[in-house]
């Protein structure tokens, strides 16, 4: 029925620049937002692999400020070495070696103010050099290792802080919740409740292009005037050294928190309001509950924020002294409201991911999800749960024990819908009829990822242990495991789930299980290891490590770098199926048990849809609850 | 494009406003970073007249469409939650300032065992003069508003509607100047500085927010009195009224919150 009211008016379809550039169709905005997020999420994983790169071992190799010093200045260091090592008894051990390796590095050429800069594979060759000099004669270790930590230059130790930086404030801000939250809501949401459009189109599109110059601006951040590093959560009084950078980042905050305000009032009022004939609140499927929930999060948490980070901008720039403590002000007290925001922010980014899971088990194991209404009320819980329990983050500034003991207990209790979500899934797959195609695997990936992170929360959670784990690797692993093993697992179910449906082509899926299994084995490579660095005594944010920590540190490299090749394929596979991907015409091609509204239409839905509004039997298929 | 629409819903065309807003609102932060690091502020004024110029052209095509008959009863009520939702996020914006405000109120910094910060002796303003005053000017001008609203909704005169509109939007004017006059008296007279101590910035940035929305508020009442003297509203439909008057009201409330804690409180 709806197909037909939709088949007699394809005709007319826009222009390119209207279509993408003006575009008031929710199915346009949600694709440019996957797009968009995409691209974003490619240069962050390429921070990261800079990163890991550097991490793979011990001492800066990559991330280097190298040394740079006039020929008569490196002949010096040579001859500190040779008295050096006379003075420990080894006199001309290495003579030769050590005349060739100067003449070499000052033969290099100098720059006009006659310095010479010893840098890429002429310092690694160096490095090697001194090293198989040292491992010769162990005696030699303290003449020679001075030698070489003079001539090796220094870590770029801040060029690493706007590494994480970036990648942290990018993947928060500017790649999960675009996709989720912007990409697959767009799209979904409103199919899923049968609206033919979002409430506000063009607000829709005015969220999309300020989240386009909250990216730009985020990038201003990492590039500009040396770039900005104080880390995503922008501490005073790091965060309140001078550089422009730093007001990009805030700016860059500011467009994404209107881009995702905008965005969560769009969501809610079509949730509330355009609810297909006879749908009430609990017939709505769940993916839409969840972007209707992480909405409310968004809506109350990132105004806070945004007032936070307006008062670090004039303390900066306009000498106020909110977190100033020679002026009164208080540093601690930009945590508390930073974090008021940031706890309600890790839901934000995984109760869409719960939504798409809920949908892809019920799909491939062949039954209605399990226990819909507490699965309701489970994403409500944990989004009204998140909002107190913020505190959990700082543990060690010296908060009394009392507020300690309370935001202990509150953190605690959010297993409890966690838990109820994770039972109910694994309940829906109970003497289900599973068919393991990629969706499932991401999903079922998702569970089982996304438990292990939250079981080593509840870990986090207890503020006495706290006291060992915080600012270790052990809390780097933890959220990376309900992020990049949880949030992003989501998003790959969601792509593979739903490609043929946005685009009318299917995915290989061989290759998408392909997929799954490098980034899987990739991802618990790279991040697995980090608890024992973390129970180790690793802190987090450091650009080098002692010796001790060099066999899982390499470990994790590897994991990552298997990872981002498993990413690259995985774009690979996107662009494959766009263009060359077998066509699907089955509307609901994943079965009867895919019985949402979006698989009544065709593959890709038309530029409108429900300009009919669909009729109560087109949806409801569970009269039972 | 939707010849077949069943529905009461509002199927909108393409719009450029979006992007040039975008555009602008880059512009302009850009060019803020760059003005706060010693360049002209040229490109922060690009960007702020490029915002202008889609907000007026934005809400003129939502004006129209009104006045075309797309808002049906469905699409106005997702109007008013939509409104509803963007006030709720301005409440949790000054949540911020407030948390701020209440957290030094409480737990001073002085009060910290080892702290050498001294709160410093500064000029305390007396809060029962202008500031009274200007809270029963405010009020007054909500309670103009209301009186509008009440004409509106209830079929009286049309006449009361605009001159309701324009004692709330005068009574808004009022209360700006006196706030102006009191910042000029502290900061040129009293010593108080905006930056230095921490209440100065706590003090000028929440009540700062605030005036800043006490304009935006007197702006879009005035766009309401021109559209009441161009014939616009009926007692049913007036989402663009109601829209102001809650923001109005919300405005109110945020005053009454730094009356009773940032001056009786604070400075009483």
């Amino acid at each position: 029925m709806a197909e037909a009211a939709i088949a007699d008016h394809d005709h007319g379809r826009p222009g390119f620049f209207t279509r993408w550039f003006m575009s008031t169709n929710h199915k346009d905005i949600g694709i440019l937002y996957l797009f968009t997020a995409g691209l974003v999420g490619l240069i962050s994983v390429l921070f990261t692999v800079y990163m890991r790169l550097e991490l793979m071992e011990p001492g800066a190799q990559y991330m280097v400020i190298p040394y740079t010093a006039t020929a008569d200045s490196i002949e010096g260091t040579f001859d500190d070495a040779t008295a050096a090592l006379d003075a420990a008894g080894l006199s001309g051990y290495a003579s030769a070696e050590l005349q060739s390796l100067e003449s070499s590095l000052t033969a290099l050429p100098a720059d006009d103010d006659g310095r010479i800069e010893i840098s890429g594979g002429v310092r690694n060759d160096m490095v090697d050099t001194i090293d198989g000099l040292i491992d010769a004669n162990p005696q030699a270790y303290t003449a020679l290792s001075g030698l070489k930590n003079v001539l090796d230059g220094d870590p770029d130790g801040h060029l690493w802080n706007v590494m994480i930086t970036g990648h942290g404030v990018l993947m928060m801000f500017f790649v999960v919740i675009p996709a989720l939250f912007g990409g697959f809501g767009n799209y979904f949401m409103p199919l899923m409740i049968g609206a033919p459009d979002m409430a506000f189109p063009r607000l829709n599109n005015l969220s999309y292009w300020m989240f386009v110059a909250g990216t730009t601006l985020a990038f201003c951040s990492v590039f500009v005037d040396g770039g900005s590093g104080p880390g995503w959560t922008y501490y005073p009084p790091i965060s309140t050294q001078d550089g422009m950078a730093t007001d990009f980042a805030i700016f860059a905050i500011h467009m994404s928190g209107a881009s995702s305000i905008l965005g969560a009032i769009n969501f809610i009022t079509t949730f509330l309001n355009m609810r297909a004939p006879g749908m009430t609140l609990f017939k709505v499927p769940l993916f839409a509950w969840s972007i209707f929930v992480t909405a409310w999060l968004l809506l109350l948490s990132l105004p806070v924020l945004a007032g936070a980070i307006t008062m670090l901008l004039t303390d900066r720039n306009f000498g106020t002294s909110f977190f100033a403590p020679d002026g009164g002000g208080d540093p601690i007290l930009f945590q508390h409201i930073f974090w008021f925001f940031g706890h309600p922010e890790v839901y934000i980014v995984i109760l869409p991911a719960f939504g798409v899971v809920s949908h892809v088990v019920s799909t491939f194991s062949k039954k209605p999800i399990f226990g819909y209404l507490p699965m309701v009320w489970a994403l409500v819980a944990i989004g009204g749960l998140g909002f107190v329990v913020w505190a959990h983050h700082m543990y060690t500034v010296g908060m009394t024990l009392t507020q300690q003991a309370y935001f202990m207990v509150a953190t605690m209790v959010i297993a409890v819908p966690t838990g109820v979500k994770i039972f109910s899934w694994i309940a829906t797959m109970w003497q289900g009829s599973i068919s393991f195609k990629t969706p499932m695997l991401f999903a079922i990936g998702f569970i089982f990822l996304f438990t292990a992170g939250g079981v080593t929360g509840i870990v986090l959670s207890q503020a006495g242990v706290d006291r060992a784990y915080h600012d270790t690797y052990y809390v780097v692993a933890h959220f990376h495991y309900v992020m990049s093993l949880g949030a992003v697992f989501g998003i790959f179910a969601a792509v593979y789930y739903w490609i043929g449906k946005m685009s009318g082509r299917q995915y290989p899926e061989w290759a998408g299980k392909l997929h799954f299994w490098t980034f899987f084995i990739g991802a618990n490579l790279t991040f697995f290891p980090q608890h024992f660095l973390g129970r180790q005594g690793m802190p987090r944010r450091y650009i080098d490590y002692p010796e001790a920590f060099a066999y899982w540190n390499q470990v994790s490299s590897i994991g990552a770098l298997i990872s981002f090749a498993s990413f690259v394929f995985f774009l690979g596979i996107v662009f494959y199926t766009l263009y060359a991907g077998r066509r699907v015409t089955e509307n609901a091609y994943w079965g009867e048990h895919a019985d949402t509204l979006e698989w009544t239409l065709p593959n890709p839905p038309p530029e409108h849809t429900f300009e009919e509004l669909p009729t109560r039997e087109m949806w409801d298929k569970h009269p039972q609850h | 494009m939707a010849h077949a629409k069943q529905h009461d819903y509002h199927i909108l065309p393409p719009s450029i406003y979006p992007l040039i807003g975008a555009v602008g609102a880059f512009c302009m932060l850009t060019g803020a970073v760059i003005w706060m690091h010693g360049s002209a502020p040229w490109l922060f004024l690009i960007g702020a007249v490029a915002l202008a110029f889609v907000m007026i052209g934005w809400w003129s095509d939502v004006v129209t469409e009104s006045n075309a008959g797309d808002h049906t009863p469905v699409v106005r009520i997702g109007l008013r939650y939509g409104f509803i939702m963007f006030v709720m996020s301005e409440v949790m914006f000054f949540v911020a300032w407030f948390w701020a405000f209440f957290k030094h109120q409480i737990y001073p910094m002085s009060a910290y065992e080892g702290s050498q910060y001294v709160t410093p002796e500064f000029y305390q303003l007396d809060v029962f003069h202008l500031p009274l005053m200007n809270t029963v000017v405010l009020l007054l001008s909500g309670c103009a508003v209301t009186w509008a609203h009440h004409e509106l909704v209830h079929g009286g005169d049309r006449k009361n509607v605009a001159n309701g509109l324009l004692i709330g939007i005068l009574l808004g004017l009022a209360f700006t100047g006196l706030q102006a006059f009191e910042y000029y008296e502290l900061l040129v007279h009293e010593d108080w500085s905006f930056g230095g101590d921490r209440f100065f910035g706590t003090f000028f940035m929440a009540t700062g927010f605030h005036g800043a929305h006490v304009i935006i508020g007197t702006i879009f009442l005035t766009v309401c009195y021109f559209r009441v003297l161009s014939g616009h509203f009926t007692a049913e439909k007036h989402v663009g009224f109601e829209a102001a008057a809650w923001y109005w009201h919300f405005v109110d409330v945020v005053w009454l919150f730094l009356f009773a804690a940032v001056y009786i409180w604070a400075l009483g």
